[in-house]
């Protein structure tokens, strides 16, 4: 399904401008992610897909429903949301419920439900936990909890606000297994992160802000090799992409396997 | 000369069944900068809690061995004298920031009016701790005001101020953007090279390569390697369980295999990556 977005601008109330005439189509089934520093605007922008917040003035279009027109309930139809913080969206007193209630609410028969829900604990390696209280797992597991509570509802769209933080190794390889299958599954997936490494191996399009604007919009090896814009919104290229600059290797390298291929 | 010494430290939580801490043997010199790593669960925040002597003080359970400090035993000692002995700084700075106070200034005091330091001497300390964390400018400034970067060194700045001989920091960066994360990481570096013992747990690995004199890796609640950055971090007992390798490591790894790298050692570092794959 696909984003539009044109002239966006919004201001807090307090009167800050927290992002400045931003236009940008995402088109269905583009994995995204979105760098920048701290403040540059990532959050505030995607929270205006699923209406959490709505635009100063210009138009967001999610397939062909403008957001100022629908509720945010109607929009989680469409847009599921990770929250960076598990803690943040976690309530119910064993996982299954915790992950029925996105579907349940999206208006889904019983069957479908119960199909919906063993994929998304199957996905996140969550099949054993059904009867487990959330808060009875550690973090790493909260976060793969609060991940198959979004799965579970099905969106063509799935947004991630900084799933790496915190996670360790082993976790974030898993957190990249869910990107990769809903890719396979023609959803759009649009990722906000600092791990830049992780940006490099899993996202197809990256998009750099700062200061409420987009600085860089492309493929990944068109955006990750300009360290001096990068570094102006304080992002630094990925560690084999700084290896084959200092190389001196003549295409930007993001991957393993691309590095290997050009020594 | 060790400073800490923990002796077949186990470990087990209330309540549970297996311990998070079995039989830790460690030892950290004077003026040591020590590394620990591991996957989450290996039992590395446990350790931090260990040395900090909120086990057994804070948490109850099932502690045998023996944690000492600078010569003192921690189970026969109180929490309010361990304080002087080892210094924590937690995870998520909100978690620590006390709440009671409304400036900067008197939130990194708050640690020295508890140990009833007096107010001229108080005043000195806080102002030259600030210095060396470099937030003089934020000392009139609500600590909720600032940012994550900015928080998390008022959090290390109410530490360092008691001058605690040993300096623990669980994961200090991993709630922040790349800009707090070098922030953080220049103030731990510079209490380093000062000579104060550190002790730090970090997923970061390519820091850790920077920086640290030794590392130990936590696995299940065991020290499976201890020894300096390269023979740890280029280990292969750590593949397959978890621990964050560098990239750099990684790919050498993989070109070694193809006869692309033909260096005894994998690198840790940038430099080291581009030395041996330039030859």
């Amino acid at each position: 399904m696909r984003i539009e977005i044109k002239d966006l601008q919004f201001s807090y109330p307090a009167g800050v401008q927290a992002l400045d005439n931003i236009s940008l189509i995402i088109e269905s089934g583009e994995q995204v992610a979105i760098v920048g520093q701290n403040g540059a605007g990532k959050t505030t922008l995607v929270r205006h897909f699923n209406g959490l917040l709505q635009p100063t003035s210009g138009e967001i279009k999610i397939g062909d429903w403008n957001t100022r027109k629908q509720s945010v309930a109607k929009l989680a139809s469409r847009i599921g949301y990770v929250f960076q913080n598990p803690d943040e969206q976690l309530f119910s007193r064993n996982v299954k419920t915790e992950v029925a209630f996105g579907p349940k609410n999206l208006g889904y028969s019983n069957e479908q439900v119960e199909a919906l829900i063993n994929e998304a604990l199957e996905m996140t390696e969550l099949s054993n936990e059904t009867e487990t209280n959330p808060y009875d797992l550690s973090p790493t597991w909260r976060k793969m909890v609060a991940i198959a509570s979004i799965i579970a509802m099905d969106t063509p769209i799935v947004i991630f606000d900084e799933p790496t933080t915190g996670q360790d190794a082993a976790n974030i390889a898993r957190i990249a297994n869910v990107i990769k299958t809903l890719r396979e599954r023609g959803k759009t997936v649009i990722t906000i992160t600092h791990d830049i490494d992780f940006c490099a191996e899993n996202f197809e399009r990256v998009i750099a802000m700062a200061k409420g604007k987009i600085l860089l919009d492309g493929k990944a090896n068109e955006i990750l090799g300009q360290e001096e814009i990068l570094a102006t919104t304080y992002v630094d290229p990925p560690q084999l992409t700084r290896l084959g600059k200092k190389l001196g290797l003549k295409s930007t390298i993001i991957n393993e396997a691309e590095f290997l291929n050009s020594i | 000369m060790a400073i800490v010494n923990l002796q077949n430290v186990t470990y087990k939580y209330p309540l549970t069944d297996s311990p998070a801490l079995q039989n830790i043997n460690l030892q950290v010199k004077e003026g040591e900068f020590l590394a620990v790593i591991g996957p989450n669960g290996a039992g590395k925040s446990t350790l931090c809690y260990t040395l900090a002597g909120f086990v057994p003080h804070f948490f109850k359970g099932e502690l045998t061995g023996t944690v000492e400090v600078a010569s003192q035993e921690s189970s026969k000692s109180n929490l309010s004298e361990w304080v002087l002995n080892v210094g924590l700084a937690f995870q998520n700075p909100f978690n620590q920031i006390s709440g009671a106070k409304f400036t900067v200034f008197e939130e990194i005091a708050f640690g020295l009016e508890n140990t009833g330091v007096p107010r001229d001497e108080m005043k000195v300390r806080v102002e030259d701790a600030m210095k060396l964390t470099e937030i003089s400018d934020l000392a009139d400034r609500s600590p909720y005001s600032l940012s994550g970067g900015q928080q998390q060194r008022v959090a290390l700045t109410s530490i360092l101020v008691m001058q605690p001989k040993v300096l623990v920091l669980d994961e200090p960066t991993s709630q922040m953007d790349p800009i707090g994360t070098r922030e953080v990481f220049g103030v731990i570096r510079t209490m380093a090279e000062k000579g104060m013992t550190v002790v730090l747990v970090e997923h970061k690995v390519e820091w850790i390569a920077n920086f640290a004199d030794r590392v130990v890796a936590l696995h299940e609640g065991q020290i499976i390697l201890d020894g300096k950055p390269r023979e740890v971090l280029t280990s292969d007992a750590l593949l397959d369980k978890g621990f964050g390798i560098s990239r750099y490591t990684s790919v050498a790894r993989k070109a070694k295999e193809q006869g692309l790298w033909n260096k005894a050692d994998l690198p840790i570092t940038l430099g080291e990556a581009v030395e041996g794959f330039r030859k």
